[in-house]
């Protein structure tokens, strides 16, 4: 565990900040650590950004933990440990198509910017939110090379009116090269996202969340039916294939007590 | 060569996973049984659902893990879906365990989870993590033991093992007290009460401040625990408490344990760390030519 000071935060829209420390994480994207604040709580939060220097987490205010969190300034402490857990791809000759719900842009965007340093990479990045004031990132993910950005909006207040799975299927099939899908957000979207890759047997890598506890596979809080495999080791990012093992996936998860919840 | 009989029940090996680690659903139990366990103890279960603490529960450190969930777990409803579920996956004994506040909730409990397909029911009485909440932990009392190892006897309908804590300096008269009151098997031990102080957040680290302090700094606390009952009952021991190697078994067998709980060493060395004790065992019992665990167990004492 290390005790950080916040190094400066940025406000990505009125619920959302990114908060960076400039320590030297060594993450890869997809990862996550896990953050303390002394007499509130420990949350593990996905990492936005880390250029080996800095690194950054974009968080959505919506707890006690981040209630606190949203208080505090740049210079004051936090706990952190990590960083934890598998991670995605990143591979050259490949034509990555990532497909982002809400604030699953953080981590793919920290994606987007490690692999469009490899050789023949070319990225179309699905970026979904409910509406336009949503949306994160625009600006980060433009200055990206060798990316497309395709937005959608539930309300239609920007790009294309409907959701994100919606314009799959056409990317997919246009690209001759390797494709390789990678996805983070709402777990309804990634089902799609997987049942559309499954259909089309293209790779796919998914980000699955569940409520951790321990972060480092002791607790069995965050285990999946019927594997029985902790999401914090050997999760979150997993494959196509093995997230096609996963009977819960898509349908329900465990509360902090360990009681299900239906999607 | 590890086959073991505890209660007339076969064990394929002695290393039963302990309560409290990767222990929340069926699944994750069979994960365990598929890496090398001879049976399985679920986490602690109560009449109502628990949220448990706020992190930090868990914190590992070089030589010990520090842990203070405090019971979190679904409640007895739920909790006998999974234990269902368990036996559909896996042929392996199954250890229930349960947790009250007064010696008539355990009573209630008891009945409830031997509903389950329960092979054995371990009875904690010695979570230090709760203490505030329930009153003095039974683990001290003689007569808490008494009451309760009764109440859950005549509602159980499989053999019960009580789970005691290495706090307790009359570790062995706490065992004879459980046995005389109908204990089947004593588990040993529970975590011990520590504390770790983050010097940076100038705060205990645990969110509950103190905590259990499980793991290789445990074990030789709890194998002189096991070696101290072993002297005082005649009913079988669940040894428990830092084991992490072959030799640590083996040892926890010569001081006289049938079973041997593993729990941190999940962390130390993998959820495979079964399969790894096991074969480390076979390996020293070919070297010293040890044929079989009976051969051994409780054999310090002479």
């Amino acid at each position: 565990m290390n005790f950080l000071k916040i190094s400066k935060i940025e406000k990505e829209n009125e619920f959302v900040k990114t908060f960076y420390f400039s320590f030297s994480l060594n993450s890869k994207p997809g990862q996550f650590v896990m953050l303390w604040i002394p007499g509130i709580d420990q949350k593990p939060f996905s990492i936005a950004h880390d250029d080996g220097q800095t690194f950054g987490l974009t968080i959505f205010k919506r707890g006690a933990l981040t209630e606190k969190l949203f208080e505090m300034n740049a210079g004051d402490r936090v706990g952190i440990s990590g960083p934890y857990g598998t991670f995605f791809t990143v591979q050259p000759n490949t034509h990555y198509i990532m497909i982002a719900g809400g604030y699953g842009a953080a981590p793919l965007g920290f994606l987007a910017e490690k692999v469009t340093k490899e050789k023949n990479v070319k990225i179309d990045f699905i970026a979904g939110a409910r509406s336009a004031e949503n949306l994160l990132f625009e600006e980060r993910l433009l200055k990206i090379p060798n990316l497309t950005l395709h937005i959608t909006t539930d309300d239609g207040s920007k790009g294309h009116k409907g959701y994100v799975t919606d314009l799959l299927s056409n990317i997919i099939n246009v690209d001759s090269c390797k494709n390789l899908v990678v996805t983070c957000g709402p777990e309804l979207m990634q089902k799609k996202v997987i049942d559309c890759c499954n259909q089309y047997n293209v790779d796919c890598e998914v980000s699955i969340e569940r409520y951790m506890k321990c972060g480092i596979g002791v607790c069995g809080q965050c285990a999946v039916d019927d594997l029985g495999i902790c999401m914090c080791t050997e999760g979150p990012v997993v494959k196509r294939e093995l997230a096609n093992k996963i009977i819960e996936f898509g349908k329900y998860y465990r509360d902090k007590a360990g009681e299900k919840i239906f999607f | 060569m590890l086959e073991t009989s505890f209660l007339n029940k076969q064990f394929t090996n002695p290393l039963v996973l302990a309560s409290g680690i990767l222990g929340v659903t069926a699944a994750s139990l069979n994960n365990v049984i598929k890496n090398g366990a001879g049976g399985v103890t679920v986490k602690s279960i109560s009449l109502e659902p628990r949220t448990g603490h706020p992190n930090p529960t868990m914190v590992p450190y070089k030589h010990f893990f520090i842990n203070a969930v405090g019971l979190a777990n679904p409640g007895i409803e739920k909790a006998i879906e999974e234990l269902i579920k368990f036996k559909k996956l896996s042929n392996a004994p199954l250890i229930g365990s349960i947790f009250a506040g007064t010696p008539e909730e355990f009573g209630e409990i008891t009945e409830r989870i031997c509903e389950a397909p329960i092979d054995f029911l371990e009875v904690d009485i010695s979570c230090p993590n709760v203490s505030r909440e329930f009153g003095d932990p039974f683990a001290y009392s003689v007569s808490a033991v008494e009451k309760i190892t009764k109440s859950v006897k005549i509602k159980s309908k499989v053999p019960i093992s009580i789970k005691l804590s290495p706090n307790a300096w009359n570790i062995d008269a706490i065992a004879k007290a459980a046995e005389a009151s109908g204990a089947n098997a004593i588990t040993a031990v529970n975590t011990i009460s520590g504390m770790m102080i983050d010097v940076h957040a100038r705060r205990p680290v645990l969110h509950n401040k103190q905590g259990g302090i499980s793991g290789p700094a445990l074990f030789p606390i709890a194998l002189k625990c096991v070696y101290d009952i072993f002297k005082a009952v005649k009913i079988p021991i669940i040894g428990t408490g830092g084991v992490t190697t072959g030799e640590d078994a083996l040892a926890m067998i010569m001081a006289g344990a049938t079973l041997v709980g593993v729990g941190s060493a999940v962390y130390f060395r993998g959820v495979d760390c079964f399969a790894k004790i096991t074969s480390e065992m076979e390996e020293i019992m070919k070297e010293e030519k040890i044929k079989s665990l009976d051969e051994i167990k409780g054999v310090a004492h002479s």
